[in-house]
């Protein structure tokens, strides 16, 4: 059984009267360990998978299993748990918290969602520093770093709880070509180094080439499936 | 905790003017809620000590029905030596009552040999009276500070209106309780001030005069006025008074004795009353400030704030969490507030404690305004603070908590 398995999935919006299909049957299952992309057009559907997927949000009709979870039936409490027990996130516009530093950033999930003990949450926050490359701006405020450091600060904080699965929408889209390329590569060593399955929705040729499937998604419907193992050329 | 408090003080850091603005709104309540009943409590003890030190004292004991009809000073409904013993064993049982005083009130005729005129005589014995009403002697203006047997105290008004001065002849006559006239003059020893102006028409005599007047064969005594050694004890001391006393019943098993506090038997005691509705709704108008002013900056901070809060969610934090963040926010706003308002009120409460500002009330002129606030004042106006300000952050934290991530993800 894959890490997620999606059957027959819906999703309307209302929009006052009018009622609009953002997904419309989609079916797919994705194994752990992947390195898989999302693509298409603007209000195809990718964000609002990516949302269901992370359990922001629930689909309208259909089975959506994630790490064998059903989490359709999970209440606001219980997905919010959940998300913060299985999941990690990478946003496009990184959402620190600016009032907390590298250090804290990245540390904040291990305290206020998993309550992991001081020893073992330094631990893996100085780790995860060091392979981010960061060590020497943990104590600066999000202020106070690039855009770049930025990112990977958010990547960072999306693995410290070494969740099995990290959700990353349009995660280069506010980054130049060289920190991007730093940023994808970032992402993909983490993943061979950890086996954490990393699903991104995205426009971007650079991340749509590291990613080793690819589903096209069109006016809500999957059109296209490639397995490229990571060096597609889109 | 410590974490949520971090964030929530690091929040109240980033937005340092409006911090300090809510803060300073805080702090200013805080202040005039403490001045504000600093110097009314002082102003009312200093009026409530004149009454009842001048002429009232702390609590009264009379036979039942007396206070009902105590505008005709009536003659037979007084204590005699039998109910006067079990007052008095009941008085020495309790320890916290400093002195005692006797009095026979009745109603008179006063005459200048060319004049008469009405006159309320209270019957005293003046060692206890000095004793238990220790302002009297401030109260006359002129003449002597004592007073003997043949000697009268009359007040102001009367003196002036009669043409009496110090060392003059006067006869008081009387209705006895039987209903026969008796007269008796009187040397005036000294005028007296009345306590809340010079509309007052009692007079001073001693006891034995009285009874001389009244042609009474045993003291019957119309009250007994007491005076306690601490003046917060009155409740207590007029309970344990009301217990000893109410066993004491007549044949038809009706209470034989009744037991006032000052507060029954002055009208000054609406007006401390007054002070103290006052002293509510100032008390009121800080808690609408406080609410207003947290409730405020926190819809605020929630509305800024909203993708970090979606970001928070999304990431795992529990609704719980994300509103203790937030209640964290204005508990610790109001503490801040509260403290600093309480150090200013103290300080301004010191200065003007040295600053030995006086005032007038009636005829009394220079009563030092000694502004005290206590320990228990304080931390009441500081919880009441505190629990507003945590009250005040609830809708908004609430909020934020319930706030689904997606949307909050969305908001620009």
């Amino acid at each position: 059984m894959g890490l997620i398995t999606a059957h027959n999935i819906y999703k309307d919006y209302q929009v006052g009267e009018v009622s609009l299909r953002a997904l419309n049957d989609l079916n797919f299952e994705i194994e752990p360990a992947s390195f898989l992309s999302f693509v298409g057009p603007s209000g195809s559907g990718k964000t609002t998978l990516l949302n269901l997927i992370g359990c922001l949000d629930t689909p309208t009709e259909g089975k959506l299993t994630v790490a064998g979870t059903d989490v359709v039936s999970l209440d606001r409490k219980q997905r919010a748990a959940f998300r913060g027990k299985h999941m990690g996130f990478v946003f496009q516009d990184f959402n620190l918290i600016p009032v907390l530093t590298v250090y804290e950033n990245i540390e904040y999930p291990l305290i206020m969602v998993q309550n992991v003990p001081l020893e073992e949450r330094k631990r893996r926050v100085l780790s995860l520093l060091e392979s981010v490359e960061m060590t020497e701006q943990k104590d600066k405020y999000p202020d106070q770093i690039s855009g770049g450091q930025k990112q990977r600060v958010a990547v960072a904080r999306a693995l410290v709880t070494e969740p099995e699965l990290v959700l990353a929408d349009e995660p280069t889209a506010n980054l130049d070509s060289k920190t991007a390329y730093m940023i994808i590569e970032l992402m993909k060593e983490m993943q061979r180094k950890s086996g954490t399955t990393f699903i991104f929705s995205t426009h971007d040729q650079r991340i749509v080439g590291a990613a080793e499937i690819i589903y096209t998604l069109e006016d809500g419907m999957i059109t296209d499936r490639k397995d490229t193992g990571g060096n597609a050329h889109v | 905790m410590y974490n949520l408090f971090k964030i929530a003080i690091r929040n109240l850091l980033r937005y340092r003017r409006r911090t300090l603005l809510t803060a300073s709104l805080i702090m200013v309540g805080v202040v005039f809620v403490l001045v504000f009943m600093a110097v009314t409590g002082s102003i009312k003890s200093l009026l409530i000590g004149q009454i009842t030190d001048s002429m009232l004292g702390h609590l009264q004991i009379h036979k039942k029905g007396y206070v009902a009809s105590i505008d005709n000073l009536p003659l037979t409904i007084t204590l005699t030596p039998k109910a006067m013993q079990k007052i008095d064993k009941a008085i020495k049982d309790i320890p916290e009552i400093e002195a005692y005083s006797t009095r026979i009130k009745f109603g008179g005729l006063f005459s200048n040999f060319v004049e008469t005129t009405n006159i309320r005589l209270n019957g005293i014995v003046p060692e206890l009276e000095l004793k238990t009403v220790p302002l009297l002697p401030a109260r006359i203006i002129k003449g002597e500070k004592t007073l003997k047997k043949g000697d009268i105290l009359i007040p102001e008004l009367l003196a002036k209106g009669m043409k009496v001065t110090v060392g003059d002849t006067v006869v008081v006559i009387a209705t006895n309780k039987d209903g026969s006239v008796n007269g008796k003059p009187f040397r005036v020893s000294g005028i007296l001030e009345s306590v809340t102006g010079p509309g007052g028409r009692d007079g001073y005599i001693h006891i034995e005069d009285a009874m001389e007047v009244l042609r009474m064969d045993q003291m019957e005594v119309s009250e007994i006025v007491l005076r306690l050694k601490d003046f917060a004890t009155l409740q207590d001391v007029y309970e344990s008074l009301m217990n000893t006393l109410s066993q004491e019943k007549n044949e038809a098993g009706k209470p034989v004795f009744e037991v006032h506090t000052w507060e029954k038997l002055s009208p000054f005691y609406n007006i401390a009353r007054m002070i103290d509705i006052m002293t509510l709704f100032i008390k009121i108008m800080l808690i609408a400030m406080v609410l207003v002013s947290i409730m405020n900056v926190m819809i605020m901070a929630v509305y800024e704030r909203m993708r970090e809060i979606g970001t928070i969610s999304a990431i795992g934090t529990m609704p719980g969490k994300i509103l203790s963040m937030f209640v964290l926010e204005g508990l610790s706003l109001g503490i801040f507030g509260a403290f600093i308002g309480d150090a200013i009120g103290c300080i301004i409460i010191y200065i003007l404690n040295i600053s030995h500002i006086t005032f007038n009330f009636g005829r009394q002129t220079g009563l030092l305004l000694a502004p005290h606030i206590g320990v228990a004042d304080i931390l009441m106006v500081s919880v009441t603070v505190i629990v507003v300000s945590v009250a005040a952050s609830l809708q908004p934290a609430f909020k934020a908590s319930r706030m689904e991530p997606i949307d909050a993800l969305r908001h620009v």
